[in-house]
């Protein structure tokens, strides 16, 4: 299903995370008219983040739908909408944002195919501009990956690049399960060159981001950025940091961590949501399982506290940073 | 509350919005509302409406020099603001969105702590309990439901009668489309709660016009929920005050709830993240700015109040010491210390909670070991 398609080279140019899933979202809307783009300012304005600017202009209010204001209208018409054959892109305008929408991801979203025996599919994108780090109000800066990838019939993603976002948000469009597509907001204005020329890696695997021998550290979304910068860092201190993008969090690709895991005996997760039951609790559950005997320590999680996301003048000391990284990088060199 | 001189008989009213006090500042009758106020209220709420301009003005430019992360100008929504907020008694409850600055000013809520929200130093900021003015709700919509139950709790305390009390809940046009909001006023509708909804037309919801959320005029929803829902000039305090006295008057004494659409316009940006000239023609805005509801009640007391201009100096000297106030009061706001953010989370100790903090004040203190 994930598009494979490549378009004989041609740089773009460095562009940003923003413009990348853009890009892709028009890619989207040009290959199936059955794709649509809803949401909250999605069209006139593109977005509060103008991701999806001049897509109303070029694909009209059919297809690209300024909404009402109501996320449980969104999602629930959207899967009416997939239902009758559409695939709907909605944005939630920010990650707090998404609650109202909540039973009709849960509670329907997620189970039609099951309930109807595969009768049934709801190829729902729902993009979420998540995570902190930008300065901002209350409900604007969460990270709300958990609650999606514990629930059953959901796809998670989150693209830590401009490239990997071009590539995803079309491969989560041509997905035939709902996908819930964690756009990592902070890093939106980073730019990189997109690689049209080769084939992208399918949504569902983790990427080697850079080779390591020590310590394996596995980050997604915003925390990828921080987990490069802390293997830079640690290379100064001569400590050697494997880094794995996981890009999918449901499915997670266990088996790229774990063969990280047997080489350097070591994991640290980062992410920036509450580390209390979050994701890096079950690859740490997972891993110490299947490769205990390779662990040199005790698998280890960098996150944000059990607190509500804090004010944005304290954000700094909730967000992990590189500081804390290497604080657990050098708590699990010394076991 | 001998000052509700209304006879509005609880039934629906507009298309044609209350106005009592025209754009060019003279004073109209309507058949069933009237703003029996003195000059010297007039002189107040003259006042009330400098005082929250000079404040929106004073925060907008703070945000610009990166003072504040972030502000929602109530600009041109003032008279809105203050007329409902004037309206309310002490013994009555609010529930503003996040927009309400005017309001709060009225309720007694001081701006540098109205301000710390958006300083980025608390997600509060000032006592709801003793101000009667609940905490502001960014989530679109929430704060209605909670306005009802609130008053469900009135209801059950038995505050009920002209001595009672009543909920002014603020929404805004846009929220009228979120499904907590119809679920609010079915229970205030089933439940006959004291409970005056106040929506705010503003004209958008960031970049989308009010006919996007509706095709029929706001005021006429609650038709269909079995309330009446009463347009008032949104830019007319007068009107504003009149009506929502009126309202609050008749949820205080048992009639249920009330829909009032205050027709007002979002002068400003959205917030200041927001660039309006994607989305709106600069014509509607300079059409709006000919209704300004501060000129207004500056042509009345022109015209009516011999000492005016005495009152105008006043003000203006009031309301460049109050800019002064949050100028500086801002740039001195502390920072919270990094702990703080384990306070209060929950009401009773909780023992994971208390091992997360003391983990991070050792990762903390190993930095001044270091240095
Ligand atoms: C549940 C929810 N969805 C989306 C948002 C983002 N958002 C903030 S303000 C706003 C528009 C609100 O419009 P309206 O209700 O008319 O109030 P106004 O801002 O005009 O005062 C939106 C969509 C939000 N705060 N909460
Ligand atoms: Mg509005």
């Amino acid at each position: 299903m994930a598009p494979q398609r490549s378009v004989g080279g041609g740089a773009t140019g460095p562009v940003t995370m923003a413009r990348a899933i853009g890009m892709g979202l028009r890619r989207a809307l040009e290959d199936d008219p059955k794709t649509l783009v809803m949401g909250e300012d999605v069209g006139q304005l593109g977005g509060v983040f103008r991701v999806t600017d001049g897509l109303l202009k070029d694909f009209g209010e059919a297809r690209v739908i300024d909404t009402p204001l109501g996320e449980a209208g969104i999602i629930g018409t959207a899967v009416g909408l997939a239902l009758r054959g559409y695939r709907p892109v909605c944005e939630i305008q920010f990650d707090g944002f998404v609650y109202p929408a909540f039973d009709q991801i849960v509670s329907s979203l997620a189970k039609l195919h099951a309930r109807s025996r595969g009768r049934l599919s709801v190829p729902v994108v729902i993009r979420i501009p998540f995570g902190g780090g930008i300065g901002a109000v209350e409900h604007h800066s969460e990270s709300p990956e958990a609650y999606f990838a514990h629930t059953a019939g959901l796809r998670v993603v989150s693209p830590a690049t401009p490239n990997d976002a071009y590539w995803m948000i079309q491969q989560a469009v041509s997905s035939a399960d709902p996908v819930v597509f964690l756009e990592p907001k902070r890093r939106y204005w980073e730019k990189a060159e997109l690689d049209l020329a080769s084939s992208p890696l399918p949504m569902g695997e983790a990427r080697l981001v850079l080779p390591g021998s020590q310590v394996t550290l596995v980050a997604y979304g915003p925390t990828v950025r921080t987990a490069i910068d802390a293997a830079a860092a640690a290379r100064e201190e001569g400590i050697s940091i494997e880094v794995i993008d996981l890009r999918s969090l449901s499915p997670l690709d266990v088996d790229a961590v774990e063969a990280s895991v047997r080489r350097t005996g070591r994991l640290v997760v980062v992410h920036e949501a509450p580390v209390s039951l979050g994701l890096g609790a079950e690859l740490a559950a997972q891993i110490t399982e299947r490769c205990f005997h390779s662990l040199e320590a005790p698998v280890l999680r960098v996150g944000g506290a059990a607190v509500p996301y804090p004010p944005a003048r304290v954000e700094e000391h909730y967000l992990p940073d590189v500081d804390r990284v290497l604080h657990a990088v050098d708590r699990a060199l010394a076991y | 509350m001998g000052q509700v001189a209304s006879a509005w008989d609880g039934t629906e009213v507009g298309p044609d919005p209350v106005q009592l006090l025209t754009p060019a500042g003279r004073r109209v009758k309507h058949p069933s509302f009237a703003a029996d106020v003195t000059l010297e209220e007039v002189r107040g709420f003259y006042r009330d409406l400098v005082l929250a301009r000079r404040l929106d003005t004073e925060a907008t430019a703070l945000q610009r020099q990166g003072e504040l992360g972030l502000w929602p100008p109530a600009l041109g929504q003032e008279a809105a603001q203050i007329g409902s907020g004037r309206a309310l008694t002490s013994a009555d409850h609010a529930f503003p969105t996040y927009r309400e600055h005017g309001v709060a000013l009225t309720r007694g809520v001081d701006a540098l702590e109205l301000l710390r929200m958006f300083r980025g130093v608390d997600h509060g900021g000032w006592d709801p309990v003793a101000t009667g003015f609940h905490l502001y709700t960014i989530v679109i919509g929430a704060q209605t439901l909670h306005a009802t139950g609130y008053a469900m709790g009135l209801q059950r305390d038995g505050r009920v009668g002209d001595d009672g009390s009543a909920v002014l809940a603020y929404l805004g046009d846009g929220a009228t489309s979120q499904g907590a909001v119809s679920e609010a006023f079915v229970w205030a509708a089933a439940m006959n709660a004291p409970i005056v909804f106040f929506c705010q037309n503003n004209g958008w919801a960031i970049s989308e016009p009010t006919s996007k959320q509706t095709r029929i005029p706001i005021y006429q929803r609650a038709r269909g929920f079995g309330f009446p829902g009463v347009r008032v000039d949104g830019n007319d305090v007068l009107g504003v005050l009149a009506v929502t006295r009126a309202a609050l008057a008749h949820a205080r004494e048992g009639g249920g709830p009330v829909l009032v659409e205050a027709v007002t316009y979002r002068m400003g940006a959205h917030t200041t993240s927001d660039d309006p000239s994607r989305y709106r023609d600069p014509d509607e805005v300079a059409a709006w700015r000919a209704r300004d509801p501060i000129d207004r009640v500056r042509a009345l007391l022109e015209r009516e109040d011999a000492a005016f201009a005495g009152l105008a100096a006043a003000v203006e000297r009031e309301a460049e010491e109050l800019a002064e106030r949050v100028r500086s009061g801002v740039r001195s706001m502390p920072d919270p210390a990094p702990l703080d953010i384990y306070d209060d989370v929950y009401a009773e100790p909780h023992a994971a909670l208390e091992r997360e903090r003391a983990e991070h004040a050792a990762y903390l203190a190993s930095f001044e070991e270091v240095s």
